[in-house]
């Protein structure tokens, strides 16, 4: 199962994947031992003649421990999703690497890039439908904002998901690791066009990075 | 109490209804829980044909329908069996909202609940009746409205069974302008058909029980269905003043939920989730009740834990109220709220855990029988266990991350109220139709039907898990898109693969409900039913072959997968249409009175149970309703009525 995710490619992801990976082994476990002791009384206990059940209704020992066990493990797994939680949700970085803003809009990503004064609504913004670019290994803080109806912001290989609120701007944080292109579809559905609502996210290295801003603010000056 | 309601009913008993009386405006609770039950089975036809077609366009984008290119070109929905994106959105709407509220709780709350309480309890009806049958018509009224919306311009609702704001409220947004508005209509006018039926059957269990009937010897059926009722009682106003807000968005102009006016898109999904994650319990605990009940019949053995069956019951009841933030993690609200959210959703998992743990210690030591229904309660076990786990990844807000949204989700929900809910409804129904109508349902087809429903529910379901990991999104109309979907494509193949296998093995079922009912039994009829359900294993097992031959991915098979394929269909088809030949009983035979040996009340009463259920005096309850082989006693069940002895109800505890 877990070859099924794709490639991670953020710092990030790696915490989410690690969470993934507890969540998955402890209810392969937890079902292995359901289903064999099921299958087992199944074929031990199934009816013959002449035998009769067993007379009793229930155990309380046995009810004490299968509340406390269950609980202890949940509480240990919720301590350590909440350490991961508010790194990833509520520890909103001061001094991100790169900004942009990115609005959704039935059906596009419409990216917003800050020129050299590094201030969003000025005149030297580049703005870019379906397209973020970025640089390897640096953090990325990413204004949402909506306009029509909700959408999701989803990097499946970076394993980041934001709803895209009308009327609101939600920040979104992560690193990227690897240099290559990857997709961003939308997640939440958000009309006819919904499907194919798709842009490209672009990793670039650090030196490409410099060459595509370069390229892109002088063609935008045409 | 229970004298006066006696008498009160008492004199009903000998009137003669009517054609209309009997069978229409009735006011049997009986008559009710059977229109209830017709109502759903109808209803589950058309949801099932509306997830075929969206599940064709998934495997297949963008091509022909199978049995819809007849239609013309000019139809806004599906030009000669095209699926445009529009209706792949109303379809995938539609299929939710149809198996929601119109499927599983008209069955599970609404047959179930109206069949079971009064006649479980030792009561002879309903303590009120004519708001029972009002439930029932305004449900009907509730259904017409909500079907009323295919045949209307810009066709059905589009926006998600979970009707999110703005998408929903502004009708711009999907180009649906009557159909979203027939579907809130319909919502506010079925949430006071559920309202009347809570109101109706927490008062009867309160007020009706017979004489002895303590709570603790209620069955864990009736209690779950208690607990339903009040979730139904406080949930359904919320579902229904939220669709009313959306009618007054959509028709006054108001603007609860437009940012641009102001208004506030997520107060929709709070008012829409505060709603739902109780209906979420709404459908699944009647089917923990059901297994509850089977399981002991079945295993001739006292249900293991009783008490912490109904503690935990009413600890879900409790904790349903205060989780509905885990539907919203990404949603944009605060996500501090989120780490409450998740610590009340994992609380709510243990009480869950213990109702399982529970259920495999009534089969500890048991004498289990492997009957139709007491196979589908074995699956709602199983099904229900891989559901809940699967809820582990979802309830972690970090996890939820990345698959929220996806696949996996889908998944999820579709264990517990397929696997759970719907294997529980077909069990009940299987048990109790004896008493429903008289007659039983045959056992041979129930277990053809059993195995290829049990079977291809989880070749559809479970790769959902892996299309879910793999990132891919829910509602999507074209996975095929998506570079990163394309390599999973096989997957899709193989669920809608089957999907169709799925939907037709419910035919068995068909034929099996149909020719109990109506008492068909002639020669012909047993030797088509034979045949059909014959043709339909073989032919599964034809595509089968030809696809493990060949490959998903081709169209038409080639000479090889075609011998091979026809060698396993003549193989399966003489098998199933032997074995049928050999182990059908006589279809729509009088059924016994207590044709499963149980204890409880329903099967004190004669049968076919008359208007008044008991005769003249009502039972006497002198035990619980899981005394089975009861040290001492001679037969290994008696009815509730019979005495026990103290000192031994006590031993076993």
């Amino acid at each position: 199962m877990m070859s099924w995710l794709p490639e991670n490619i953020s710092l990030e992801g790696e915490e989410i994947d690690f969470l993934f990976y507890i969540s998955y082994y402890l209810t392969v476990v937890v079902f292995v031992m359901v289903a064999a002791a099921m299958i087992y009384f199944l074929i031990k206990y199934r009816a013959k003649p002449g035998v009769k059940a067993k007379y009793m209704h229930g155990n309380n020992t046995l009810e004490i421990l299968w509340t406390v066990i269950p609980t202890l493990i949940l509480l240990v797994f919720v301590l350590m999703t909440q350490t991961s939680w508010a790194k990833l949700k509520l520890a909103i970085p001061q001094n991100p690497h790169v900004r942009v803003e990115v609005t959704g809009k039935q059906f596009n990503w419409i990216v917003r890039y800050p020129g050299d004064d590094k201030k969003f609504g000025t005149k030297d913004d580049l703005v870019l439908d379906n397209q973020l670019n970025v640089p390897v290994n640096k953090q990325l803080l990413i204004s949402l904002k909506g306009t029509d109806v909700i959408h999701s912001f989803f990097i499946p290989h970076t394993r980041m998901k934001q709803d895209v609120v009308p009327g609101r701007t939600i920040p979104l944080w992560f690193t990227p690791t690897k240099v290559g292109k990857y997709e961003i579809p939308c997640a939440e559905l958000c009309g006819f066009g919904h499907s194919g609502m798709n842009g490209e996210f672009i990793v670039h290295s650090e030196a490409d990075y410099a060459k595509w801003r370069k390229k892109a603010w002088a063609e935008k000056d045409k | 109490m229970s004298e006066t309601t006696a008498d009160a009913h008492g004199a009903h008993d000998h009137h003669e209804g009517g054609f209309w009386s009997t069978y229409v405006f009735s006011l049997d609770h009986k008559m009710i829980a059977r229109q209830f039950l017709w109502l759903g089975l109808i209803m589950m036809v058309v949801g099932g044909i509306l997830a075929l077609i969206f599940r064709w366009q998934l495997a297949w984008p963008e091509t022909q329908v199978w049995g819809f290119e007849w239609i013309s070109d000019e139809s806004e929905g599906m030009p000669e069996g095209y699926v445009t994106p529009n209706f792949y959105n109303m379809a995938v709407t539609m299929h939710a909202t149809i198996m929601v509220f119109l499927v599983v709780m008209p069955i599970l709350v609404g047959c179930f609940g109206n069949f079971l309480i009064p006649l479980m309890i030792g009561a002879r009806d309903m303590a009120f009746p004519v708001l029972n049958m009002l439930s029932f018509w305004v449900a009907v009224l509730g259904a017409v409205i909500m079907s009323a919306g295919f045949l209307v311009e810009g066709g059905h609702a589009a926006a998600g069974w979970t009707g999110y704001a703005p998408l929903s409220t502004i009708p711009e947004y999907t180009g649906v302008f009557m159909g979203q508005t027939l579907w809130a209509l319909s919502l506010f006018v079925l949430s006071f058909s559920s309202l009347m039926g809570s109101i109706n059957y927490i008062t009867t269990l309160i007020n009706m029980r017979t004489e002895g009937m303590t709570w603790f010897r209620v069955p864990l059926v009736v209690w779950s269905l208690f607990v339903t009722a009040i979730l139904g009682l406080l949930a359904l106003p919320i579902l229904g003043s939220a669709a009313a807000m959306m009618i007054f968005d959509r028709v006054f102009e108001t603007n609860f939920f437009n940012p641009a006016k102001g208004g506030e898109p997520l107060l929709w999904q709070h008012l829409f989730w505060y709603f739902g994650h109780p209906e979420v319990y709404i459908l699944i605990l009647p089917g923990m009740g059901i297994a509850s009940e089977l399981l002991p019949v079945y295993c001739r053995k006292p249900i293991f834990g009783y008490r912490a069956m109904v503690y935990a019951m009413l600890a879900i009841a409790f904790l349903s109220w205060i989780v509905w933030g885990h539907h919203m993690f990404q949603s944009g609200m605060n996500p501090a709220l989120g780490s409450a959210f998740m610590m009340t959703t994992l609380v709510i998992a243990i009480p869950s855990a213990i109702k399982t743990f529970n259920w495999l210690g009534t089969l500890w030591g048991g004498s289990i029988r492997f009957t139709v229904p007491m196979l589908h309660a074995l699956a709602f076990v199983i099904l229900f266990v891989i559901g809940g786990l699967s809820g582990i990844f979802m309830a972690s807000n970090v996890v939820d991350i990345y698959i929220h949204d996806t696949y996996f989700i889908v998944a999820h929900f579709h264990y517990v109220i397929f696997g759970g809910s719907v294997f529980a409804l077909f069990g009940g129904i299987q048990h109790w139709f004896p008493k429903m109508f008289g007659r039983s349902m045959d056992e041979a087809l129930g277990k053809v039907h059993f195995w290829l429903t049990f079977i291809f529910f989880n070749m559809v379901f479970f790769p959902m898990h892996i299309l879910g990991v793999g990132g891919h999104m829910r509602r999507i109309y074209n996975p095929m898109q998506y570079e990163f979907l394309q390599g999973m494509q096989p997957i899709n193949v193989i669920i809608t693969l089957s999907a169709l296998a799925l939907g037709l093995s419910q035919i068995p079922f068909v034929f099996n409900f149909f020719a109990t009912v109506f008492r068909w039994n002639a020669k012909w009829f047993r030797v088509l039913t034979q045949a059909v359900s014959a043709l339909i294993v073989g032919f599964i097992g034809y595509k089968s072959a030809a696809v493990m031959f060949e490959g998903l991915m081709e169209p038409v098979p080639s000479t090889g997968g075609r011998i091979v394929g026809t060698i396993v269909f003549v193989a399966l088809a003489v098998w199933i249409y032997r074995y049928l030949e050999k182990n059908m009983a006589p279809l729509g035979a009088d059924a016994p009175q207590n044709p499963w040996d149980a204890n409880t009340l329903e099967w004190v009463a004669p049968t076919p149970a008359p208007h008044g259920n008991f005769g003249p005096t009502l039972p006497v309850v002198q035990r619980g309703p899981y005394e089975y082989s009861v040290p001492g006693e001679e037969a290994d069940w008696a009815p509730q009525t019979e005495p026990i002895d103290p000192a031994l109800a006590e031993a076993g505890h």
